[in-house]
C-alpha cells in the first residue's frame, strides 16, 4: 500500500499536477514574501543591536530571543483576534487571505532573522571594526563593513528562517483558513489530506517540502563551510 | 602640509589600573619614532589614543598643520592610520583589502586600480592580488596591513608591533618596507617594538614607555 501511495505521489510530481503546483507556488509566495519583509525589518534592527549601545539593549535582545521560540499557534491566535471582524484590525478584511498568512509568517520569522543575524554580526572579530575605523571609515561605513564580514552568517540566518516558514502550519491555518485554491499551502494541505485519508497528494507535497528543506540545508552547509575555511588574521 | 602631533598630559586607566600617566610628547620632526617598553606598559594604548581611535581620560591629543590646530573630525582621522598587531583582514580579496581605504575616500576607476597595484608591488604582494586575503600567511598579512595603510598616503602612520607575530624573513621584508617609507619622507611613522636592535635599525628617535610616560632613551 505504501509503495502504491509513493508511486502515485511521484507521478503527481512528475506530471506537474496543476493543483499541486498551485499549492507549491502559493507556499513559496507566502513564505518568500514574509521572509523579504522580516529581513528588511529585521536586519537593520539586528545591526543596531549588534553595533550600537543604547538603553534597554539587553532587554531587547532577551525579548527577541524569547520570541524566537513563540508557538506559531499563539501567533495565529493573536492575529486572528486582531484581524477578525470584531478585532481592532477587522476593518481591513484581511482574515482568510494570503496577506494575513504573510503577516503571520512575517511575525514568526522576524525574531528568528533578528536573533540569528544579531549573533552573526556580534561574532565578527572586533578587530575588523577597529581596522575599518583606523582606515578612516565613518560610523556607517564601519557598520556596513561589519555586516559584509557577517554575510555568510546572515545568509545562513535568512535561510534558516525560510526553512522554518516553509514548514510552518499552525499560524497560517488559523489566519488563512486553508481555502482551496486561495489560501491552501503545502503544510495545511498535508494536514488536511492526511485527515481525509487521501495520502497521495499529502506524500507528494511532503516530498517537495523535504526537497526544499534539503536544498536549504545544503546551502547552509556550503555557506558555513565557506565561512569556516579561512582562519582569522 | 605635514601634520605635527602633540600629546599633552595624557592619562588613561582601564578600571582601576592606570596605563598612561601624564604622558606628554611632540612628534614634530618627521621620520621614524620607535617606542619600546614592556608588555602592558601602555604602548598600544598610546598609539590608539594618538590615532584618535580611543579617547584619553585626561589630557589632549592635538594635531597641527602649519601650527593651526586641526579639528578632530573625519577629515583629520583620514590623514592618520594605525596598523594593529592583529591586522583585521577583511574576508575578501587582497585587492579589495587595499582598495578599502581608497574607496571610502571616493577613489574609483583607473586611479584606484593603479594605486592598489602600485602599493601591492611596493610590499611584494602583487602576485596575490586576486587571492582571498584570509589565506595569506602571517607575514604576508602583515605586509597587506601595511599596504592597506600606506595606500591612503597618511601623514601619520602608526604601526603597533608590526613584526611581533612574523618570522625572521618576513621581519626583514617589513623592516625594508619601513626603511623605504622613511626614505620617501611622505609619512611620519610611529611604531612600537620589543626588539632593541630593530629600534636602532629603523628609528630616528627611540623612546621608552615606562611608568605610563614616554622618555627619550
Amino acid at each position: 500500500m505504501i509503495s502504491d501511495i509513493a508511486k502515485e505521489a511521484i507521478s503527481l510530481i512528475l506530471h506537474g499536477d496543476k493543483e499541486l503546483l498551485k499549492i507549491v507556488a502559493l507556499s513559496l509566495e507566502v513564505s518568500g514574501s514574509a521572509l523579504i519583509f522580516s529581513t528588511a525589518l529585521g536586519l537593520p534592527l539586528a545591526a543596531l543591536m549588534g553595533l550600537a549601545e543604547f538603553p534597554g539593549k539587553t532587554f531587547l535582545v532577551n525579548l527577541i530571543n524569547t520570541f524566537m521560540g513563540i508557538p506559531p499557534v499563539v501567533v495565529g491566535l493573536v492575529l486572528y483576534l486582531l484581524l477578525s471582524r470584531s478585532g481592532i484590525l477587522g476593518f481591513m478584511g484581511l482574515l482568510y487571505t494570503p496577506t494575513a498568512m504573510m503577516i503571520a509568517q512575517t511575525v514568526l520569522s522576524f525574531p528568528i532573522v533578528v536573533a540569528l543575524c544579531h549573533t552573526a554580526i556580534v561574532s565578527v572579530d572586533p578587530i575588523i571594526r577597529q581596522a575599518a575605523e583606523a582606515l578612516g571609515a565613518t560610523r556607517l561605513q564601519v557598520a556596513m563593513t561589519v555586516i559584509r564580514e557577517a554575510r555568510y552568517g546572515i545568509i545562513s540566518a535568512i535561510t534558516a528562517a525560510f526553512g522554518r516558514l516553509m514548514a510552518e502550519v499552525g499560524a497560517i491555518l488559523i489566519v488563512g483558513g486553508n481555502i482551496a485554491g486561495y489560501t491552501r499551502v503545502m503544510t495545511t494541505t498535508i494536514a488536511m489530506e492526511t485527515d481525509k485519508g487521501n495520502f497521495e497528494l499529502a506524500v507528494a507535497l511532503g516530498i517537495i517540502l523535504l526537497s526544499i528543506s534539503m536544498v536549504i540545508n545544503l546551502l547552509i552547509c556550503k555557506l558555513q563551510g565557506k565561512k569556516g575555511s579561512f582562519r582569522t588574521l | 602640509m605635514k601634520l605635527r602631533l602633540c600629546l599633552s598630559n595624557i592619562c588613561k586607566s582601564y578600571g582601576k589600573i592606570p596605563v598612561l600617566y601624564n604622558c606628554s610628547y611632540s612628534f614634530d620632526n618627521g621620520g621614524v619614532y620607535v617606542i619600546m617598553g614592556k608588555n602592558g606598559s601602555g604602548k598600544s594604548t598610546l598609539l590608539r589614543i594618538a590615532a584618535l581611535l580611543e579617547t584619553p581620560d585626561i589630557g589632549t591629543v592635538e594635531y597641527y598643520s602649519e601650527d593651526i590646530p586641526q579639528k578632530h573630525d573625519i577629515e583629520l582621522k583620514r590623514r592618520i592610520t594605525l596598523v594593529l598587531p592583529k591586522i583585521g583582514i577583511f574576508n575578501t580579496s587582497v585587492y579589495n583589502n587595499v582598495a578599502y581605504g581608497l574607496k571610502i575616500r571616493g577613489m574609483k576607476g583607473k586611479d584606484l586600480n593603479d594605486r592598489v597595484r602600485d602599493v601591492l608591488n611596493f610590499v611584494g604582494l602583487s602576485h596575490k592580488i586576486k587571492q582571498n586575503a584570509l589565506t595569506l600567511s602571517s607575514g604576508e598579512a602583515q605586509r597587506l596591513g601595511i599596504a592597506r595603510a600606506i595606500a591612503i598616503n597618511p601623514d601619520f602612520l602608526f604601526l603597533d608591533e608590526p613584526t611581533s607575530f612574523i618570522d625572521e624573513e618576513n621581519t626583514k621584508i617589513v623592516e625594508d618596507i619601513i626603511l623605504q617609507l622613511k626614505c620617501e619622507e611622505k609619512s611620519t611613522i610611529v611604531m612600537t617594538t620589543h626588539d632593541k636592535s630593530q629600534a636602532e635599525r629603523l628609528g630616528d628617535t627611540i623612546l621608552v614607555m615606562s611608568k605610563g610616560r614616554l622618555n627619550p632613551i
